[in-house]
């Protein structure tokens, strides 16, 4: 990545304390145009803190963050997600007794044109569904046939879908997922590796935090890694081990040089 | 979609999303009832009133199935069915509201007095109970969503207190039917009752209770603040990273509610033809009764509008028919307490259908 590229989300010298610990010290974070930016740290390192900063849900003591060049400051998880940014958590933050169809625009809702939206606010189901299922099949999750169907009659793998659907659906900029991978099996994780990929064939960049090396390795065009509270490297996962970049993070190996500067 | 409280509309889609679970066909006759029953919460409360009332039917003969006492049922149900319709909003959102009764009677007792001793008109005494009500909802929505107490204490709280302050400002006093009648008819108008053959219609029970019924049913299923209301009660962390107020969405639901208790004051003076402080003292047992019996889960996201109607209207089946049977009106309570038990059980065998 050379300099001459701005990166689409980018963050400096964030700070965050509880109480007396340090959960961020003076971090740094980029994110360029169409790349899986995998972050990856010990328990404790912070890196969720971090993820927190860019979705809106915690508030940086001091740092500034960029996005597109151009300073934001996020006092919610609703202001990150109108300046383009979606979080796909990793409790989903889905609504299990609702359907798919109300999930995906919950919070955004639809109303009907003219009077009956307007005064009566009655909901245009038949544009939310018709839409969820546009972007459901976009995404390959053509085996969810109704979008009637409530969440919670749906497999782990397939919520997930609909959270990452609901994210890429809505996404202006950045996409943040948050160890989408933690709660599945085998093949399900796959699927949603898969998924990662199409949203990236569709350009937009997405942050993928996990624990998962072989998952992180599989779809991350660069590795981000979080030690103490700071991105002490970023590396490139192809010229990396996995053992190596484990061992950057738990300390036990001095970060690359050129690392730093990637 | 309205699978939370459209049992037609929620059938049909449960039909198509059989497709989507390739092991329907693996499933027990008791499994795919638990799953209808889990995509139909309002179902099991109408089957029961369905059965109940022929049942009773069978067991009085003419006497019962009359539509003179028919009418009496939904005019016996009136004021519990309008507070539990309130108080169903609530237990959606997992909450609780035990002061219901208690804003009903304060409400009811500041129209009395704005009209007979403030010598206010009508309308505006009627007003300043409303707004009474939904005073007394705010309070309570910004103690559960700001200072994030549990709703069970607020209200636990605000029940003595709204309960206290209706005592205290009454003085204990009655304001008789005939200077309501006198000064500000306004006040008796839900008690007005018109005929058609032998059955007898309130306004205050048929009127108000479907129409404030219909109207939670359209903005819980037809809107998104209904959509918000089940989200929150569900899961509401979630509901919050999916972009929800939920502080907002909950508030709401108070004040909502407390209007609602205050139309209920104003049906029961024209029930009880006068307004006493003493009135609907069990008026926020009766309403969790008809709520919980109707369907809804306690654990809040599930239940609808029309389950509760229905648990009403059980209450008032088996409260008439019991009497006219005869019985020690005893049985009427012990048969509640049971209902109300194999109600959240029910609820609790259906909840495992998700899992």
């Amino acid at each position: 990545m050379t300099t001459t590229i701005q990166p689409i989300l980018a963050a400096r010298g964030l700070t965050k304390h509880y109480g007396r610990v340090t959960a961020l010290d003076h971090s740094d974070f980029d994110l360029y145009p169409g790349e899986v930016l995998a972050v990856i740290g010990d328990n404790g390192a912070g890196k969720s803190t971090l993820i927190k900063t860019l979705s809106g849900t915690v508030v940086p003591d001091s740092g500034d963050i960029r996005l597109d060049g151009q300073p934001v400051q996020f006092a919610s998880p609703i202001q990150a997600r109108d300046a383009g940014i979606e979080t796909v958590y990793q409790t989903l933050a889905l609504s299990p007794a609702l359907s798919i169809a109300d999930n995906l625009f919950l919070g955004r809702e639809l109303r009907r044109k003219g009077m009956l939206g307007k005064v009566l606010r009655m909901l245009d189901r038949q544009a939310m569904e018709t839409f969820a299922r546009e972007k459901l099949s976009e995404l390959g999750l053509l085996t969810i046939q109704n979008i009637g169907q409530a969440v919670e009659t749906l497999s782990g793998g397939q919520r997930q879908g609909v959270a990452v659907a609901r994210a890429a659906a809505f996404a202006a900029k950045v996409i943040i997922m948050d160890e989408p991978t933690a709660a599945l099996g085998v093949k399900e994780s796959n699927r949603v590796l898969d998924l990662i990929r199409e949203v990236k064939g569709r350009g937009l960049p997405i942050v993928l935090i996990s624990h998962n090396m072989p998952h992180v390795f599989d779809v991350a065009d660069r590795i981000h890694i979080h030690r103490l509270g700071r991105r002490i490297a970023v590396v490139d996962p192809k010229t990396i081990s996995p053992s190596d970049a484990v061992a950057i993070m738990t300390g036990a190996k001095a970060p690359p040089e050129a690392g730093l500067a990637a | 979609m309205s699978r939370v409280s459209d049992p037609e509309k929620t059938a049909a889609s449960d039909a198509a999303g059989a497709i989507a679970s390739p092991d329907a066909n693996r499933h027990t006759p008791a499994q795919r009832l638990q799953h209808f029953l889990h995509a139909n919460p309002a179902a099991v409360p109408m089957i029961v009133v369905a059965v109940s009332a022929v049942v009773f039917a069978a067991a009085i003969g003419p006497k019962f199935y009359s539509a003179f006492t028919l009418t009496l049922i939904l005019q016996q149900v009136a004021i519990t069915g309008i507070v539990s319709a309130g108080q169903t909003l609530i237990i959606l959102t997992a909450g609780i509201d035990l002061s219901v009764g208690a804003i009903m009677v304060l409400s009811s007792v500041v129209m009395g007095q704005f009209a007979i001793h403030y010598g206010v008109p009508g309308f505006l005494a009627v007003i300043a109970g409303l707004a009474a009500g939904g005073l007394c909802g705010l309070i309570n929505g910004l103690l559960v969503s700001r200072v994030k107490l549990p709703p069970f204490i607020v209200t636990l709280g605000t029940w003595s207190i709204f309960g206290a302050i209706t005592f205290i400002y009454s003085g204990n006093e009655t304001v008789r039917s005939q200077e309501i009648d006198q000064t500000a008819p306004i006040l008796h108008v839900f008690g007005n009752a018109f005929h058609i053959g032998h059955a007898v219609f309130t306004y205050g029970g048929v009127i108000l209770m479907l129409v404030i019924s219909a109207l939670l049913w359209y903005a819980l299923n037809k809107t998104a603040w209904g959509r918000h209301v089940y989200a929150v009660g569900d899961d509401k962390q979630a509901a919050m990273l999916a972009g929800i107020r939920t502080g907002r969405v909950l508030v709401s639901v108070y004040v909502v509610t407390g209007l609602i208790c205050a139309l209920a004051g104003w049906a029961l003076i024209g029930r009880i033809g006068s307004v006493s402080p003493q009135a609907g003292q069990l008026e926020n047992i009766n309403a969790i009764t008809a709520v919980v019996i109707g369907g809804t889960s306690l654990f809040g996201g599930r239940g609808s509008i029309l389950g509760t109607l229905f648990g009403a209207l059980i209450v008032g089946v088996f409260s008439l028919g019991l009497r006219l049977l005869g019985t020690d009106p005893q049985w009427t309570q012990l048969t509640v307490g049971a209902l109300i038990i194999i109600a959240v059980a029910t609820d609790q065998w259906i909840r495992r259908a998700s899992a």
